[in-house]
């Protein structure tokens, strides 16, 4: 007998907070509202730990049944929640995670309009994060996973009389569609083939399948599917293109939706769905490939942003490009430890980024900012654990992590060196350009305009964003460079902490801990098990040597950073200048944006305004209904004339009838 | 005995006498007399047809025929007193006031 965990009470908490705030929010002071928001998000969290220190005591996977859902003959779906090893990480990380990201935005937001509405939105993406990490099927992870969609695009528009987050939470929401759509009909697939959509049953039926070795089958083509959902959620190529925009939003929301949380729910879907993938290696290959290009392409971009928001977004793309790789190479526990210590860091990097814009009066370009270290020491240091978290150095989590990874994609069957060899130079990228966003920001001269002037160029910010949703600039302009308030700094020390010790728990124990979600259920093959002494000890000083090369790839990029930015700043720009078009190819994104533009979305819009508005729409079912009303005009205008009021002309109408009438009869009786 | 053909011709001939009376005339009593025409040219050809078949239906027809036209006479012409009275004319052509 297991106990009742009342695990649904975990996401309804938030739902409540959600409805409450989203309801009632409007006449609440801001007190009442966070206290609501931080009360339920809090005591999800709470329920959590609670369920944390219970956990070693159950049976996993442990599943409970709240309420059926649709039965139709055999095939049914319930509101089922699933617990084990691999959703209580993801538990954690978004209840606790998600509680900081709470606290720190009762800070943040307090200046702004809307605050009821934003802690209302928060709430609910809580809701559905938490249904999709806890869904024990794939309809209610589904659910869950067009609900954030839906968050997210609240979230990122909350500005909504500024026209480029308006746009921006619009391209969000339709990029997601395109993966949505592979997602379905992954479920279709599921559905049709195994007549379920639980987790249980469906791996249940998937095990006893042999891997499709020899060319692409049923597994194969679910496996893409579910990639194909995962790669629109978790913005890999090639549909990353929705996160950059992203940064519209407020940049709490940055760090929780489109960092910490969602985003990697993509990671999650595929490590919940390893039976499948383990089943496809040519899935996992694809997995990996995009998953390497995606890490090295968007290291590659973020290296010449200059938005601190943007190269951290390209940041977060590229580390999820990380994950996605130890999935493709079936180390899906390097992946969901990745996933957790990026969740730290790169959330504490966004919330550290928030509280320097949030110092120099909503300022985001970073060659405007500069010496900062002295006028906001607490986010320099915790910036600065974060920033070498995520470069990979030891003892930091983001090293563990990310060595894991770089050790896996070497080491696994289903790796290569390629992987490796582009994962460390994507390291290598990575450590220099948040080195550089570092050094730009902190040291040096303030290069932003001068305090005196501070509140004119924050005017200016403001008056962006017309209305009730004031810019966040304009609120903060006062009093020149400060350092946030307490309410913010507190997230951000326990997040440093945690972006310090988070790895130090150890890879392997990790991979322990979640093995009873994510074992290989496949055969054996090659490395891995019963491995000779030797062998081992052999691959241990690869492995050492490896790591190795990793740190001295996060050492350059932190030299050649300190190199450029600090020792002779005027050397960027001379090499910008040499390297010319190709600088100018990636400092415009590599085009993709505009590529994009020209061949999906203009061919649209010209086609629907062409043939669907012009065509259909206009010349076809207006002009029809435009012709026929005209007819009518016409022909009773014609007819009018009929009714002239003169008795002998109607008269006239009679005897013309009566003749026709009479000879139709004649001509009848003569056939 | 006259045949039926020659009571149907003349019959036709009142008819038609009836028809382009009241369509070209402007007088209203002219116009009248012409539906008086129209309907004995009709009677003309239920008599007829009834003397030829020695059915009595068609002569019963004309009966009601003449008793409808004397009600409607009645009716008529109390109609046309009243249309003199308020218009001064006897014209059909100005009285038009429901025309569009």
């Amino acid at each position: 007998m297991t106990p009742n965990l009342h695990l649904w009470l975990i996401p309804v908490l938030l739902l409540i907070g959600a409805t409450i705030n989203g309801f009632f929010g409007r006449r609440f002071s801001r007190q009442t509202v966070s206290a609501i928001a931080l009360g339920f998000s809090g005591a999800g969290f709470a329920m959590a730990l609670w369920i944390a220190a219970q956990f070693s005591s159950l049976i996993v996977p442990h599943v409970e049944t709240l309420a059926p859902w649709i039965r139709v003959g055999d095939f049914q779906v319930d509101f089922a929640f699933y617990l084990d090893p691999l959703s209580l990480v993801m538990l954690l990380v978004v209840t606790g995670v998600g509680f900081l990201i709470h606290i720190y935005s009762v800070g943040y937001m307090w200046e702004e309009g809307g605050f009821y509405r934003f802690f209302s939105y928060i709430n609910l993406f809580m809701f559905f994060m938490l249904t999709l990490v806890l869904a024990s099927n794939y309809l209610l992870m589904f659910i869950g996973w067009e609900g954030v969609g839906l968050a997210s695009y609240l979230l990122i528009g909350f500005w909504f009389t500024k026209d480029s987050a308006a746009s921006a939470g619009k391209k969000a929401f339709i990029v997601n569609r395109i993966g949505d759509f592979g997602f379905l009909i992954a479920l279709f697939l599921l559905i049709k083939h195994f007549g379920s959509l639980n987790f249980a049953q469906v791996f249940e039926s998937v095990a006893p399948l042999s891997p499709e070795i020899a060319g692409a089958g049923l597994l194969t083509s679910i496996a893409l599917l579910l990639m194909v959902g995962a790669a629109g959620k978790s913005a890999q190529l090639p549909l990353y293109v929705w996160l950059p925009d992203a940064m519209e939003g407020p940049t709490p929301v940055s760090a929780l939706i489109h960092a910490a949380t969602m985003v990697t729910a993509g990671v999650y879907m595929v490590s919940r769905s390893h039976v499948i993938f383990e089943r496809a290696p040519m899935a996992l290959s694809v997995v990996a490939i995009i998953g390497t290009l995606t890490a090295l392409f968007a290291a590659t971009i973020g290296v010449c942003q200059t938005d601190i928001k943007k190269v951290l977004a390209y940041s977060t793309i590229s580390q999820l490009g990380y994950m996605f790789m130890a999935c493709g190479v079936a180390a899906f526990s390097a992946g969901i430890f990745h996933l957790m210590t990026h969740a730290f860091f790169k959330g504490l990097l966004f919330l550290a980024a928030g509280s320097v814009i949030h110092a120099v009066g909503g300022e985001q370009d970073m060659r405007r900012m500069g010496g900062l270290r002295h006028h906001i020491p607490w986010t320099f240091w915790t910036m600065t654990a974060a920033t070498f978290a995520i470069a990979g150095f030891p003892p930091f989590a983001g090293f563990f992590s990310k060595d894991e990874i770089l050790w896996r994609v070497y080491s696994s069957p289903y790796g290569s060196w390629v992987y490796w060899l582009l994962g460390v130079f994507t390291a290598f990228l990575t450590s220099f350009y948040m080195f550089r966003l570092w050094f730009l920001t902190f040291f040096g001269e303030y290069r932003g305009e001068a305090q005196g002037h501070g509140d004119d160029h924050m005017h200016v910010v403001g008056g962006l964003q017309p209305g009730a949703s004031t810019s966040h600039g304009s609120e903060h302009g006062h009093g020149g460079i400060h350092e946030s308030p307490k309410i913010m700094l507190v997230p951000l020390v326990i997040l440093a902490v945690l972006s310090v010790c988070g790895g130090w728990v150890g890879s392997a124990r990790f991979d322990k801990f979640l093995s009873p979600a994510l074992h290989n259920a496949v055969p054996a093959s090659g490395s891995g098990q019963a491995v000779p002494l030797e062998e081992q000890k052999e691959q241990g000083d690869t492995e050492t040597l490896l790591t190795g090369i990793s740190v001295l790839a996060a050492a350059s990029g932190l030299f050649l950073a300190w190199f450029l930015y600090q020792r002779r700043p005027q050397l960027p720009q001379e090499i910008a200048q040499a390297l010319g078009g190709f600088y100018q190819t990636v400092l415009h994104k590599y085009y993709v944006d505009e590529l994009y533009a020209a061949f999906f979305v203009k061919p649209l819009i010209d086609g629907s305004t062409r043939l669907l508005w012009h065509g259909v729409d206009r010349d076809m079912i207006d002009a029809t209904l435009d012709n026929s009303a005209e007819g009518a005009n016409h022909v009773s205008d014609a007819m009018r004339h009929m009714q002239s009021g003169n008795l002998r002309s109607y008269a006239g109408w009679i005897a013309a009838g009566a003749a026709v009438v009479i000879a139709y009869m004649i001509w009848m009786g003569t056939q | 005995m006259v045949p039926l053909s020659y009571y149907l011709v003349l019959s036709g001939i009142l008819f038609a006498c009836g028809v382009t009376g009241f369509l070209i005339k402007r007088n209203i009593i002219t116009i009248f007399m012409s539906i008086e025409l129209m309907l004995n040219g009709v009677n003309l050809s239920f008599v007829a047809f009834a003397a030829q078949w020695h059915a009595l239906r068609g002569q019963i027809f004309v009966f009601f025929v003449m008793i409808v036209a004397a009600a409607e006479a009645a009716v008529g012409l109390g109609i046309i007193i009243a249309v003199y009275r308020t218009r001064e004319t006897l014209n059909v052509d100005r009285v038009n006031l429901l025309k569009l």
